[in-house]
């Protein structure tokens, strides 16, 4: 269910909501002030790494017709895309990089190798979803206006399609985004300025063309007898990208134990509470260095919430300090390996393709109110002091 | 055919540019911002240095002698700009700029500059810009007065004059602390000793005191007649312009400034907005939007801080806003505006 206040939700005083905040301050603070030469280097290696490998797989292709190389190609240019969008792109519109004062690496300029332009992205994306995120009737991203993700959006017979609208939207996902900015809620309701749909589809025209044209007709045309070839080569590395993407980002906030909320959490909400409904609002996944790297490091999703414009190479350092937070205020912190946290993504859509009287809700129930000191048994086990602070560990409590 | 193969090259590589790639192989390849590797960088006294820079792609050697250019430098992962003018002559052998750096006491780039560059290090710069420039013929009767460091624009005018072999009636009035602190003496000396139409005026204040504008009829009698260059301090800057005024000849005095003056702001003031839906402030006449953006809490792009490098630039959403520079109003819906001094006229939105 979608809850209306952070604070009662997690039974937590102002003084402690308060205080949380101070502690979210002060880790930022601290990033901040130690950001230097070390992270632009990260960043800097991460997109030489990125365009060699465009390179090599633009110049793989030209052996197309032969299947080793159509796959290797592919393989690479793929790699080159995620990378782009997920690590790189996603990250520096953000303005992670802005504070390097760097005209070439900053969120003013930096365009993506996808098809939404910057510009409708950092609006629908940085504001829209940063700032109300998991709101519902807010935050589009809640399902993208063509799925069901929360128990309490209207169930209609449309939704019987879910499954299927959920897996073209990530054979799609690059298309779905596109669009994204547009809000096609407010189009059909006739609420949007048609001056402004029509300059935003003018821009998507635009960047749709130029895309559209180095993958499917200038590369294939240069690499002449592999023509077909390179064309399917591309589209692939496109469709990898999209599907990665796609699973990536319903990974943040659509797994069981990310709660939505209603209209009212936004009424005087302050910092600190706003602080709170990231945390709850976004779910993190485990994984190896490479595994974060190539998701542009949203296995720290809640991280990422919390402090969306400091460089993602940080993330990592700052999810300890966070889950410590968690644990010792009794904050359910979502996270586990990327397979459990998509198959219940999953299965959420298929679910709530059906109404809610047909189905049990699978939500975490929320954190139970303490009396005073913790006993033994409601504290975390030694595990989660490893870093194991799961789900699981969170409904103890 | 250059346009096309760019064009061509543009469609293969967007949405970045062909040059993003070429930059991995040598980081001059690319003009896409102006950029320049340092080569050599020579002591001139033991607290300023001369920095000779091979300028990248996109470069022109059309610098009028006076002119200034933007440099920007990366210290510890972040980049910080400062302008600095040339002090070499427009079209140099080697294809190389130069630019002449003195360390200021609590300067953070200028320290670095002077101390820190090696040399191969990659930097950025902004095109040249400026109008402390001689015409085209020089007039013929000429007075320079400078302060300190105010030397470099004015030892890139008097090195292009020399390699023409053409030295106008030129006087030279330059005060330095001490003869240590004076860059380019030997060099100066020597171009008093080869053309007899130039005269070279040292002054020390050490031991002669501060050069004043009431010295001027003792040093340089005819000064009257003479169109008159002036660069240095601030206070030396103004002490001069009026003594010029007063004698009814503010138009003979050309001076070239490197801190930013602000006029009195009238009914400057009301809210700036960053971004659409972005933080709003308050603001008074004085403060300008980079700095009130930066209360704010956003992070706004920045350079010189005085209105030069451009680097602050962003689109006007909506409403008003006046450089302080000048007065100049601009209100023009997607106008591009310096926030480092521009000041809101009533409420203002910023795209960022």
């Amino acid at each position: 269910m979608a809850y209306a206040d952070v604070r009662e939700y997690t039974h937590l005083t102002d003084e402690e909501v308060e205080a949380i905040g101070r502690e979210l301050d002060e880790i930022r603070a601290e990033v901040e002030a130690s950001r230097g030469q070390a992270d632009r280097d990260y960043v800097l290696r991460i997109i030489a790494l990125q365009r060699r490998l465009a390179v090599a797989g633009r110049i793989t292709l030209f052996a197309s017709m032969f299947p080793p190389a159509w796959l290797l190609g592919t393989a690479l240019l793929s790699s080159a895309k995620i990378l782009e969008n997920m690590e790189i792109g996603h990250n520096t519109m953000h303005g992670q990089w802005d504070w390097m004062n760097d005209p070439e690496i900053h969120s003013s300029n930096w365009e993506w190798d996808t098809t939404q332009p910057a510009e409708q992205w950092k609006h629908s994306h940085n504001y829209i979803h940063h700032q109300f995120t998991n709101v519902l009737g807010h935050d589009n991203d809640v399902g993208y206006g063509i799925l069901r993700m929360s128990r309490d959006q209207k169930w209609t017979p449309y939704n019987l399609g879910q499954p299927v609208y959920n897996a073209l939207l990530a054979l799609f996902f690059e298309w779905g985004v596109a669009l994204h900015d547009l809000d096609i809620e407010a189009i059909r309701k006739g609420k949007k300025d048609p001056k402004l749909l029509k300059k935003q589809l003018k821009q998507i025209g635009d960047k749709v063309g130029k895309q559209a044209l180095k993958d499917y007709i200038v590369y294939p045309a240069l690499t002449g007898p592999a023509f077909f070839h390179t064309l399917t080569a591309n589209f692939t590395s496109n469709i990898v990208r999209n599907v990665w993407a796609y699973m990536i980002i319903f990974c943040g906030h659509f797994p069981d134990g990310a709660v939505h909320f209603s209209e009212e959490e936004l009424e005087d909400e302050t910092r600190a509470e706003w602080y709170l409904r990231q945390m709850l609002g976004s779910a993190n996944f485990e994984g190896g260095k490479l595994l974060h790297v190539m998701s542009g490091q949203l296995g720290y999703q809640i991280e990422h919430h919390l402090f969306p414009d400091l460089p993602s190479n940080r993330y990592a350092e700052v999810s300890v300090k966070v889950k410590d937070i968690c644990e010792r205020y009794g904050i359910p912190y979502t996270t586990g390996p990327l397979h459990r946290q998509y198959g219940q993504v999953l299965r959420t859509v298929m679910k709530l393709s059906l109404p809610n009287r047909r189905t049990k809700d699978d939500a975490t129930p929320p954190p139970k109110k303490r009396s005073g000191r913790l006993s033994d048994e409601e504290r975390p086990g030694r595990r989660s002091e490893l870093g194991r602070w799961t789900n699981a560990a969170a409904s103890i409590l | 055919m250059l346009r096309g193969v760019r064009r061509v090259g543009k469609a293969l590589t967007t949405p970045l540019h062909p040059d993003d790639y070429l930059s991995l192989v040598n980081p001059l390849w690319s003009a896409r911002e102006l950029r320049g590797r340092v080569e050599r960088v020579e002591p001139v006294t033991d607290r300023s240095a001369t920095l000779v820079i091979r300028p990248g792609w996109g470069w022109t050697f059309d610098h009028k002698p006076g002119q200034y250019i933007g440099i920007g430098m990366e210290v510890d992962g972040k980049y910080h700009s400062r302008s600095y003018s040339l002090s070499s002559p427009p079209l140099v052998e080697g294809k190389t700029v130069s630019i002449t750096v003195k360390a200021m006491p609590e300067g953070f780039l200028s320290n670095h500059l002077v101390e820190g560059v090696e040399p191969g290090t990659i930097v950025r710069l902004a095109a040249p810009q400026g109008d402390f420039t001689v015409p085209e013929p020089p007039p013929a009767k000429m007075l320079f007065i400078v302060g300190g460091s105010g030397i470099t624009p004015v030892m890139s005018i008097l090195r292009t004059l020399d390699r023409r072999d053409h030295m106008p009636d030129v006087e030279l009035v330059y005060s330095a602390v001490s003869e240590e602190q004076m860059m380019f003496l030997y060099e100066l000396r020597v171009l008093a000793l080869r053309y007899p139409t130039f005269t070279f005026h040292e002054r020390f204040t050490d031991t002669d005191g501060m050069f004043t504008a009431e010295q001027l009829d003792d040093v340089v009698a005819d000064w009257r007649d003479r169109e008159t260059w002036a660069c240095g301090p601030g206070p030396m800057l103004d002490a001069f312009t009026q003594h010029y005024a007063e004698a009814g000849l503010e138009e003979n005095i050309h001076v070239e400034r490197f801190t930013l003056q602000r006029v009195d702001g009238g009914d400057a003031g009301g809210t700036a907005t960053f971004g659409v839906g972005g933080p709003t402030v308050e603001v008074d006449g004085a403060e300008t939007l980079l700095e009130a953006g930066e209360r704010a809490g956003v992070n706004m792009l920045f350079g010189c801080r005085m209105g030069i490098c451009h680097t602050c630039d962003v689109p006007l959403a909506a409403g008003r806003v006046r450089d302080l520079r000048n007065g100049d109003e601009h209100g023009e819906p997607g106008e591009y505006i310096q926030t480092c001094v521009s000041v809101a006229v009533g409420d203002c939105t910023l795209s960022l």
